[in-house]
């Protein structure tokens, strides 16, 4: 028995039985939520989320946070979007390879900054945030990639593949199990964890700080890209000042309910999957419920406020120790 | 920011051979070498550059007009100041202003007087600031991701009580603050000049403001001093909440309507003013000079961009580089000066 | 033996810490299948000679050959390539992984890519902890775990890793008696195997039992190697110190008043538990025990820094609520605490706003600090302690330790305490600093005030105490006069008896 197994039990589970009770209780309210078709609606709606949010985990972990995952989407979307308007004769993969190699070379900036000046990535993403947007308006010239611009092959990706299962279900899916495979069986994987669990003692234990950090924000920048082209296919379309704003909030939101650590070192792809389905979920039941969709920001910033207190709470050793006077 | 670096000479075990004391460095090096004195060779050249590009620049009133747009961050800047100074920060002054100015808005809209209505923004800063420094300081959870989260929940809130729709009509008298003046000077700039010069003598001469110091160089210490650590930030924490507030009823004011997006993304063009300032991350270090200084950097930079017809989606592209290569430069020049 | 070619040879040997030289010209030879003592007292740089051999620090100057051959050790993992693996004093481990992970994570030889075989991972991890006698579950994460379970998991961690020399820094600090055979059967298997073991340890007895050689190091310098057998316990002693443990014994019996200070039944689970003792005026009252034993935690309680869970503290006889250090302040106690980098100075502050900062009211009355006023106070100080810098406006980050330690005195004399508590207040002192330490926690006794003095050095603490108490594993253990007081009968009560440690490493 794998013992990441055990470590992480009890909190995937928590999050597994708030996922069903929210489900059952929606379910109790508006019956007609629980139908295959909400299903299919709900893993439509999570793609996006659930790949930049394996890299978005990846970067808790080490104890980082990556703020400009949206901006790295949006950029990756309009490059290669260009490519798609621009050389419709090239074949789709190079399209691909544009997102999501942009993407890489923008996180791989994320992180050498982040690194190299050791700087709190909270603010240097905060940074590449406005840079990569300005940067993505300079690239397009302020001008939307338009739906009859973007190939058919890629907007039928988010809409059937062979075994009837959209596409971009099925890559968003993959890419959970490939992450799953980097960060349990890869030995650089368990160093991410490492790193994040107690940074200061990462090198007097052999592991390079700087090459692993760098290589998070690069994976979480790849991700971010890979995301943009599921945002093409999805959505039909890239807008310079629409694609991917806010987007980072979304993805801390369900990584934070995942049970990842703010504190870095805790964290796993089976709870990341879980907080994105519950987000996921969310987001379809407000309308079914008859809930406006305005109430959807303020939903999520109160669960990532309520997940960290939980974190703290688990931390801590329970409500006594999290209220405990003193201290440092 | 949670780092301690431990000094290798501090943990060093004892010897014979009694050092007293490094010389201090010479006063024109401690003078010289700060950040807040880039800031200021970085202005004065900015506004010559600037002047050369238009002669625009020439005129002060110009300079003073266009300003008005960044004056509130500005205003709000000066807290986050301190903020950070303590080692603490607030990401959620600009979603603070979008939802105190859409409660104003709502509060307006059902009837009760403008003074009262403004009056119910204050309290929700108030409130907000303290709900954020309740996390903090109670909660003992970090600042930086706790802001994230009051961040997105109150433009949540704000988004919930406004729609997608702006609020308007709000009466004359209360519209179009940045066209008051006082001689040439708008009244929202002499806000900040009066909340500078407050701030600044707050910082600078009173205990508290020592305190403030002492807090973000070790909190550790500062507890074992006896300084009210807690008191203090949730102080912080109260005090962006209400001046967040203030800044969103004088965005009503000038645009004379509000929206849920009032003020978005501006949580940047806070921290980079703060950061622009030579103020450290990671606290401890920093000043109301720099901060003031900074504000009208970025003033002349925006508008020259403005006047250079560059457009302002572009602009974001400056805004972010220059945040981090202010980190990048103040971290060196206290590095430099920590040895 | 001595035909064995040595497996490493120090030699000149010199480290200094932005120019305080903590170590001077050490040649030293390790044999292979020897177990070498390092001994000397806090701060006489056995601890730095292992570090430097360990690659965590770089000496200043000096060469180091390993097995005949030069080496550089630039760094902890060039170390271990070259097999050389130290087991710190202060466990090192990554809380949320498991037990059998921090075992192996960054071991040499790893590949980025290469796969976590977790089953053969955890039989391994199982077979290790298995030689040492631990019964714990190695699927765990390490957050849970003892300090002394961690201090096992490091422990077999060098036994994994393969090394030709094994650095042990104060490894039996946290385990109990029952641990530390395990502990040294396991060595001296090592020892048949033809490693080299370094042993660092202040206990004699230890040494006695496991050690072939010794080397005692003081004040930097290698004063002796030579076959354990060779040297009585009298004959360490006296060259750890440098001369007889009387010269110390200055100060006489002062006049005693009435409790100042009084702990009844003071209670923080997981760190102290019933503890109970009276501070009188013009008393000093030596606090012993071995690092862990929960005293800085009864003097944080004291202090409200993390204050206890149950329990009384009176002042002058009359019951007091503390719940943070402002309560503290205000009643009359004072605390210089023990990690002065962290909880005491303020680093790039100026030394003037150091020594002012637990007086607000005096330099600010009406909340406007008067400059004057200040200066003054930080400048009376700087000449009544003999503080050494340049200005009172520089940075206490320039000045040396002693001085800094010094400023953070001074800070307290200013509040005027009546009740005053010192942990480990000469640690990182120049000797001839720490005398003038020892003088002025003397005067200040005379002077009325009651003392608590918590203390490592028992020379120290013989010195000054009146009496001394003694904790181990959170409880006191002994309050012994001061015509009985010995380094034996401090040593007798601070050592464990009972089992585990409860102090749980979860809080680190």
């Amino acid at each position: 028995m794998s013992s990441i197994a055990r470590l992480f039990r009890a909190r995937e589970a928590g999050i597994l039985v708030m996922l069903v009770l929210f489900v059952v209780v929606v379910g109790l309210i508006q019956p007609r939520f629980l139908s295959t078709e909400t299903l299919r609606i709900v893993l439509l709606a999570v793609p996006l989320i659930l790949v930049a949010a394996m890299g978005q985990m990846m970067v808790l972990v080490s104890r980082n946070v990556d703020l400009s995952i949206g901006s790295i989407l949006g950029f990756s979307a309009i490059a290669a979007g260009m490519v798609f308007r621009d050389y419709p004769d090239l074949p789709l993969a190079v399209g691909f390879a544009v997102g999501v190699l942009s993407g890489a070379a923008l996180g791989f900036v994320n992180g050498l900054v982040v690194t190299l000046f050791k700087l709190p990535s909270i603010i240097v993403t905060l940074g590449t945030l406005s840079l990569y947007r300005g940067l993505l308006f300079i690239l397009s010239g302020s001008k939307q990639i338009d739906p009859n611009d973007i190939p058919e092959p890629l907007i039928r990706m988010a809409q059937t593949s062979p075994i009837d299962v959209p596409w971009i279900v099925i890559i968003a899916f993959a890419v959970a199990f490939a992450t799953w495979l980097f960060v349990t069986y890869a030995q650089v994987g368990r160093q991410i964890y490492a790193i994040g669990s107690n940074p200061s003692a990462a090198p007097l234990r052999g592991i390079r700080v700087m090459p692993v950090t760098i290589l998070v924000f690069t994976l979480s920048g790849a991700l971010a890209g890979l995301a943009g082209l599921i945002y093409a296919a999805r959505f039909g379309y890239v807008n310079p000042g629409i694609t991917g704003v806010g987007f980072e909030f979304t993805v801390i939101a369900a990584v934070v309910i995942g049970g990842v650590s703010i504190n870095g070192g805790v964290g796993s792809v089976l709870g990341t999957v879980l907080g994105v389905l519950l987000l996921g979920s969310v987001q379809v039941a407000l309308p079914i419920l008859g809930v406006s969709g305005f109430w959807q920001n303020a939903i999520y910033g109160g669960i990532i406020l309520i997940a960290l207190v939980i974190d703290r709470t688990v931390r801590q050793g329970g409500l006594r120790g999290l209220l405990a006077r003193g201290g440092a | 920011m949670n780092s301690i670096d431990k000094n290798p000479v501090a943990a060093a075990p004892s010897t014979v051979v009694v050092r007293e004391a490094a010389a201090p460095r010479p006063r024109w090096q401690v003078l010289l070498i700060r950040p807040e004195t880039v800031t200021l060779i970085l202005l004065v050249v900015a506004t010559i550059v600037a002047s050369r590009l238009s002669p625009f620049f020439a005129d002060l009133g110009f300079i003073l007009e266009s300003s008005t747009y960044y004056i509130e961050f500005a205003i709000v800047a000066l807290v986050l100041t301190l903020v950070i100074i303590s080692g603490e920060i607030d990401l959620s002054p600009a979603a603070q202003m979008a939802l105190s100015a859409c409660l104003f808005g709502t509060a307006f809209k059902a009837g009760l007087p403008i003074p009262v209505a403004m009056g119910v923004s204050l309290l929700a800063g108030l409130v907000m600031g303290a709900f954020n420094g309740f996390l903090v300081t109670v909660l003992r959870l970090p600042s930086i991701i706790v802001t994230i989260g009051t961040l997105i929940l109150y433009r949540g809130l704000a988004q919930v009580l406004a729609g997608d729709k702006s609020i308007g009509g709000l009466p004359s008298w209360f519209v179009g603050i940045d066209y008051r003046m006082v001689g040439i000077v708008p009244v929202p700039v002499l806000v900040f000049v009066a909340a500078s010069i407050a701030l600044g003598l707050f910082l600078g001469i009173t205990i508290y403001g020592r305190q403030i110091y002492q807090i973000g160089t070790s909190e550790i210490a500062a507890i074992h001093a006896g300084i009210r650590v807690r008191r203090i930030k949730m102080g912080l924490f109260i005090a962006s909440g209400i001046t967040s507030s203030i800044a969103g009823l004088m965005v009503a004011s000038r645009l004379g309507s509000v929206r849920y997006d009032l003020a978005s993304g501006a949580e940047l063009t806070m921290v980079l003013i703060v950061m622009l300032g030579g103020t450290y991350i990671f606290g401890g270090r920093g000043s109301i000079l720099g901060t003031f200084l900074a504000a009208w950097l970025l003033v002349i930079i925006a508008t020259g961009m403005t006047v250079a017809n560059i457009a302002i989606n572009a602009q974001l592209t400056v805004m972010g580089l220059l945040l981090i290569v202010s980190i990048i430069m103040t971290n060196a020049i206290y590095a430099r000066s920590q040895r | 033996m001595t035909e064995l070619r040595p497996l490493v040879s120090a030699r000149g040997i010199s480290k200094s810490f932005g120019g305080v030289e903590v170590l001077r010209n050490v040649d030293l030879d390790l044999l292979p299948g020897e177990v070498h003592a390092l001994l000397g007292e806090n701060g006489a740089g056995k601890s730095t000679f292992a570090k430097i051999l360990a690659g965590v620090h770089r000496p200043t100057r000096g060469t180091i050959e390993l097995g005949g051959k030069l080496v550089e050790i630039g760094s902890p993992i060039g170390a271990q390539r070259l097999g050389i693996t130290l087991i710190h004093q202060e466990p090192i481990s990554f809380p949320d992984l498991s037990v059998a992970e921090n075992l192996v994570i960054g071991q040499v030889g790893g590949k980025p890519l290469g796969r976590v075989r977790w089953a053969e991972l955890a039989k391994e991890a199982r077979r290790l902890m298995g030689l040492l006698n631990v019964p714990i579950d190695v699927t765990v994460p390490m957050r849970g775990l003892s300090i002394a379970d961690q201090q096992m998991v490091e422990i077999a961690r060098a036994l994994a890793s393969d090394s030709r020399l094994i650095i042990m820094d104060e490894p039996t600090a946290a385990l109990t008696p029952k641990e530390v055979e395990t502990l040294f059967g396991i060595v001296r298997r090592l020892r048949e195997e033809g490693r080299t073991i370094i042993f660092i340890s202040h206990r004699l007895e230890e040494v006695r039992a496991i050690c072939d050689r010794v080397t005692i190091f003081r004040d930097g310098d290698k004063i002796e190697t030579a076959a354990t057998t060779n040297l009585t316990d009298a004959d360490i002693i006296r060259r750890m110190i440098g001369r007889p443990v009387a010269d110390y014994l200055h100060r006489g019996v002062g006049h005693v008043g009435d409790v100042a200070l009084s702990v009844r039944a003071l209670t923080l689970p997981g760190r102290f538990e019933n503890i109970n003792f009276d501070v009188r005026k013009g008393e000093i009252v030596g606090l012993g025990g071995l690092v862990g034993a929960g005293r800085t935690d009864v003097a944080r309680a004291i202090f409200g820094v993390a204050p206890a869970a149950s329990g009384v503290i009176e002042i002058d006889g009359k019951p007091v609520t503390i719940h943070e250090p402002t309560d503290a302040i205000g009643l009359g106690i004072a605390l210089v605490s023990e990690d002065r980098a962290i909880a005491g100075i303020f680093r790039s502050l100026s030394v003037e706003t150091n020594i002012t900062a637990a007086v607000p009211k005096q330099i600010a009355p009406n909340g406007i600090i008067r400059r004057a006023v200040e200066k003054r106070l930080a400048q009376q100080s700087v000449e009544k302690l003999r503080i050494r810098l340049a200005t009172v406006r520089q940075p206490i980050g320039e000045l040396s330790g002693g001085n800094q330690q010094k400023a953070i005195l001074a800070r307290w004399l200013l509040a005027e305490p009546d009740i005053l508590i010192l942990d480990e207040p000469t640690r990182g002192i120049d000797i001839g600093v720490k005398a003038e330490f020892y003088d002025m926690i003397g005067e200040l006794a005379a002077g009325g005030r009651a003392i608590l003095l918590i203390s490592s050095e028992l020379p120290e603490l013989l010195a000054l105490s009146d009496r001394i108490l003694v904790m181990s594993e959170g409880k006191l253990t002994a309050d012994i006069p001061r015509a009985e007081a010995s380094q034996e009968a401090i040593m007798h009560a601070a050592v464990p008896r009972t089992g585990r440690h409860t102090v749980s490493g979860a809080a680190a």
